[in-house]
């Protein structure tokens, strides 16, 4: 056990945890921040995604001792129902789900895209979701929200 | 007013379930509770159904709470499944809120001194001449709902609907994308404990020894559960469980398990198996032309997995020895409850089942299996209630397969090529073995325990509810005569159950592959042909509509092609039709898929577009990439590098158009995509190669074996 320091969400955040403990564990378990979602265990299918740094990781097979001292952003800070991400707008403009459980790792994949390029062509926003799997098939709704997402962002 | 039978009847789920209050309530001021026994899986029905009981109670949709099914409060629904929801609950909600609107009027009327017929409802707020007014929630108090429904209530016409009919932004998806919990695998109940279960990695292996000392000196272990061949542990995490079950699975030692057939012939292991033959249908012409030829054709496809994104999950609590409250996604609340009760040996009644949301549902998958298994691992956790889901590698080798299928299909043709006479023979495991339906429990875990049941072998729906193995099996063509059979196998090496469209995309896949060979054979325009085969309109009009979108037939270009699929799912639901271009040489990419469906009423147009966007997308999936794995012994595709599926970049282009029909009662749209557009696939595939592939999924190694059969 040791004491593991990062920034969640832009608020400094201390964990006593096994360094080799998974951060989607940590994240679930005593942080009880849920909205990475425990989807293969094997960082195959991208429900896990947070952000580490401006990437998109997954925190299924991420160890605690990988993040000390990174910022680490979840959908709970991407924005809220009253102060919502262009991407949190667009999702709901688009009805970019149907199940919606890959939706918050796709979500932080799109926000990652968007830091680096800000433009994203058609191509370029599915490139970056292909780690990211949905079984219901929504994927066109999302890529149009994350495509929205973006002329929303630089309009502003 | 809305077309009044003469003898009018409730809908079938209100008859069953036929108080009132069961399905709407006042609570609060400004609100009312709508309380439906069908449940979201990821479908948007609960947005459907809001806004049909918003329409029909002339109230803002904001103003309706969507209860989660429970078998302490709900009308019983059976199961969500099989595109039935919108008919079923739907219709009742419709008819009960109907009453409902009816029963307030009379109120208002008595209070006001006006005339019911001179009262208008806006948002719940009843108003009449002279400024009287009132309001649902200041009547409730005179207003009983108490009361059994009444088969005479009249519900709006099609024509006044204001919220049904219309898209609606779905009323789950904020707390979606704000990261609300929502989904059962996010809530947090006080004292949660963590469940894990010790299953076999060779297929039918039982436990027969187990070594718990490893697991025991887990920190965090709260116990170890072992009842005959089912075995698992409790500890206070997720990681201190997954550590006690690592050690369990240590100390292990396993029978040997069951054979499993040749993942390379399934048409010959299905068509070697014992199995229960019966004739789906028959149609003997009075006269018909002289058959000349005959042509054979076998098409097949392989077991399927649901491969949710999310593991199955559940959570269950114990109330002293007798009583226990279940969470779980099941499909099915007081189904799932029935088993439960045969394999705990209780009182139905004793046991609470209560649904909550979770990932995306494509039919039985192991939902009611991980609730059995919390259950079981509850009873030893001191009444805390405990949390159990699967791993990646169980979902995708102990949840039910869709059932792999051999059809051959013969066609008799007369000297033009016109089809003369139609035999289609089904081997294939039945399609459902879906829990609280038997005298057995269908759950896996009840196979495991001392007193084990045996594993339930899959049937087949019957015709009335669009049958099994054989669903869609009938030709919706006009043709001159025909002869169905389906041959249900009475062994069960690969456990299969419920799938969307159950066998429909096999069926629908292996007639509009030969409708499109003879078309060809014809030198005819496939669409031409089928369109001269159907006498029903609405049939006619979404093959019209998807042609007129997809600007067919668009000039062949090197290296592309197009091919066009149709049914209507079941031969009584929604009528869909699918144009699919596709590119490549010997590996092929699907580059648009375009749409036109008919689902009587569409609710929530956009919803309807939705689920025909996922269905297209996901038999999409099946058809290029999707095959259960296995080798001799084990479930191999128990990852999603073994289960690939479709991805960002290999997603089609699709194209949605609603033959909107208000008027007609409206279908489910869950299931409709995925028959037509497996066939337009495989048809395109034949425009631009030159090659018919009729075994399931295409893949470049089945493109390259058909072009060296057919060189």
């Amino acid at each position: 056990m040791s004491t593991i320091q990062f920034q969640l969400n832009g608020a400094a955040t201390s964990v006593d945890a096994a360094p080799d403990r998974t951060l989607l564990d940590v994240l679930r378990g005593p942080l009880g921040v849920t909205s990475p979602h425990f989807g293969c265990g094997a960082g195959e299918c991208g429900a896990c995604y947070v952000m580490v740094g401006d990437r998109a990781m997954a925190s299924c097979d991420l160890p605690m001792w990988s993040v000390a001292d990174k910022d680490i952003v979840t959908v709970e800070g991407l924005g809220t129902a009253e102060q919502p991400h262009p991407l949190q707008r667009a999702f709901i403009a688009e009805q970019a789900m149907q199940c919606g459980y890959c939706v918050s790792g796709i979500l932080i994949s799109a926000a990652a895209l968007l830091k680096r390029n800000p433009s994203p062509t058609e191509a370029e926003v599915k490139a970056a979701l292909d780690h990211n799997l949905c079984r219901c098939g929504s994927h066109n709704r999302m890529v149009r929200a994350v495509l929205r997402a973006a002329s929303q962002m630089a309009a502003s | 007013m809305s077309t009044a039978s003469p003898a009018p009847t409730l809908p079938v789920s209100l008859a069953a379930n036929p108080k009132l209050s069961s399905w709407v309530r006042l609570i609060g001021e400004g609100r009312i509770a709508i309380s439906p026994g069908k449940v979201e899986i990821g479908q948007g029905i609960v947005t459907a159904l809001a806004q049909i009981a918003a329409d029909e109670l002339d109230v803002d949709i904001i103003r309706i709470e969507m209860i989660r099914a429970s078998t302490a409060t709900s009308p019983n629904e059976g199961v969500t499944s099989g595109s039935l929801s919108i008919q079923q609950s739907g219709r009742a909600l419709r008819h009960a809120c109907a009453e409902v609107r009816q029963r307030f009027l009379v109120a208002a009327s008595e209070r006001l001194g006006v005339d019911a017929s001179l009262l208008e409802i806006d948002d719940g707020t009843i108003s009449g001449p002279g400024n009287v007014r009132t309001s649902y929630w200041e009547l409730a108090g005179d207003v009983s709902l108490d009361h059994d429904a009444n088969a005479g209530a009249t519900t709006k016409n099609f024509a006044k609907r204001a919220i049904a009919g219309h898209s609606v932004q779905r009323v789950d998806i904020p707390d979606k994308v704000f990261a609300r919990p929502r989904f059962i695998h996010d809530c947090a109940l006080p004292g949660l404990v963590h469940g894990r279960v010790l299953r076999p990695h060779v297929s039918g292996a039982k436990l027969i020894a187990l070594d718990e000392a490893a697991a025991r000196a887990v920190s965090g272990l709260v116990a170890i559960v072992r009842d005959g061949g089912f075995a698992g542990v409790v500890a206070d995490s997720e990681a201190a469980a997954e550590t006690a079950l690592k050690a369990l699975r240590k100390g292990a030692t396993w029978s040997a398990g069951e054979p499993l057939p040749d993942e390379n012939d399934l048409a010959g292991f299905l068509k070697s198996q014992p199995v229960e033959t019966y004739v789906i249908d028959t149609r003997m012409a009075a006269t018909t032309g002289k058959p000349i030829r005959t042509l054979r054709r076998q098409y097949t496809r392989p077991y399927i997995a649901h491969a949710s994104i999310a593991p199955s999950c559940a959570m269950a609590q114990w109330a002293g020895d007798d009583r226990v409250h279940v969470w779980t996604h099941s499909q099915g609340v007081y189904l799932l409850r029935a088993d439960l009760a045969i394999v705990l040996k209780l009182l139905a009644e004793n046991i609470v089942v209560e649904h909550m949301e979770g990932a995306g549902c494509y039919g039985h998958n192991a939902a009611d299996d991980v609730a059995l298994d919390a259950v079981l691992l509850a009873k030893a956790a001191g009444g805390r209630p405990v949390r159990v889901q699967w791993s990646r590698q169980d979902e995708m080798a102990h949840a039910p397969f869709g059932a792999a299928m051999a059809i051959e299909v013969e066609a008799d043709l007369d000297a033009d090529n016109e089809i003369v006479g139609w035999r289609h023979a089904i081997w294939s495991n039945g399609h459902a073995a879906r829990p609280g339906r038997a005298a057995q429990p269908a759950l896996l875990a009840a196979t495991e325990i001392a007193n084990p049941y045996p594993r339930m072998i899959s049937t087949n729906p019957p015709a009335a509810n669009g049958g099994g193995g054989d669903r869609n099996s009938i030709p919706l063509y006009d043709l001159p005569a025909w002869t169905v059979t389906s041959h249900r196998l009475l062994t069960m090496p690969v456990r299969t159950s419920a799938l969307r469209t159950l066998g429909g995309q096999g069926n629908v896949f292996a007639i509009e592959s030969l409708l499109d060979e003879i078309a060809a054979l014809r030198g005819e325009d496939p669409i031409a042909f089928r369109l001269r085969h159907l006498c029903d309109e609405r049939a006619k009009d979404v093959i019209r509509a998807a042609a007129r979108r997809a600007q067919w037939k668009p000039q062949k270009q090197s290296g592309t092609g197009h091919g066009v699929g149709f049914a209507r799912y079941k031969n009584t639901g929604a009528y869909c039709a699918a144009i699919a271009e596709i590119e490549g040489t010997d590996d092929i990419r699907v580059k648009r898929l375009t749409l036109a469906v008919d689902v009587g009423e569409a609710v929530n147009p956009d919803g309807v577009i939705n689920q025909i966007e996922g269905g297209a997308i996901q038999a999409t999936s099946w058809v290029l990439k999707e095959r259960v794995r296995f080798d001799r012994m084990r479930i191999t595709s128990t990852s999603w590098t073994d289960y690939p599926i479709l991805t960002f970049s290999e997603v089609p282009a699709v194209d949605v158009e609603i033959v909107q029909r208000p008027e007609i009662e409206p279908a489910g749209a869950g299931e409709a995509a995925h028959g037509p557009v497996t066939a337009a696939i495989a048809n395109a595939v034949y425009d631009c190669l030159g090659v018919r592939v009729r075994d399931l999924p295409i893949t470049r190694a089945k493109i390259i074996a058909a072009m060296e059969l057919a060189s």
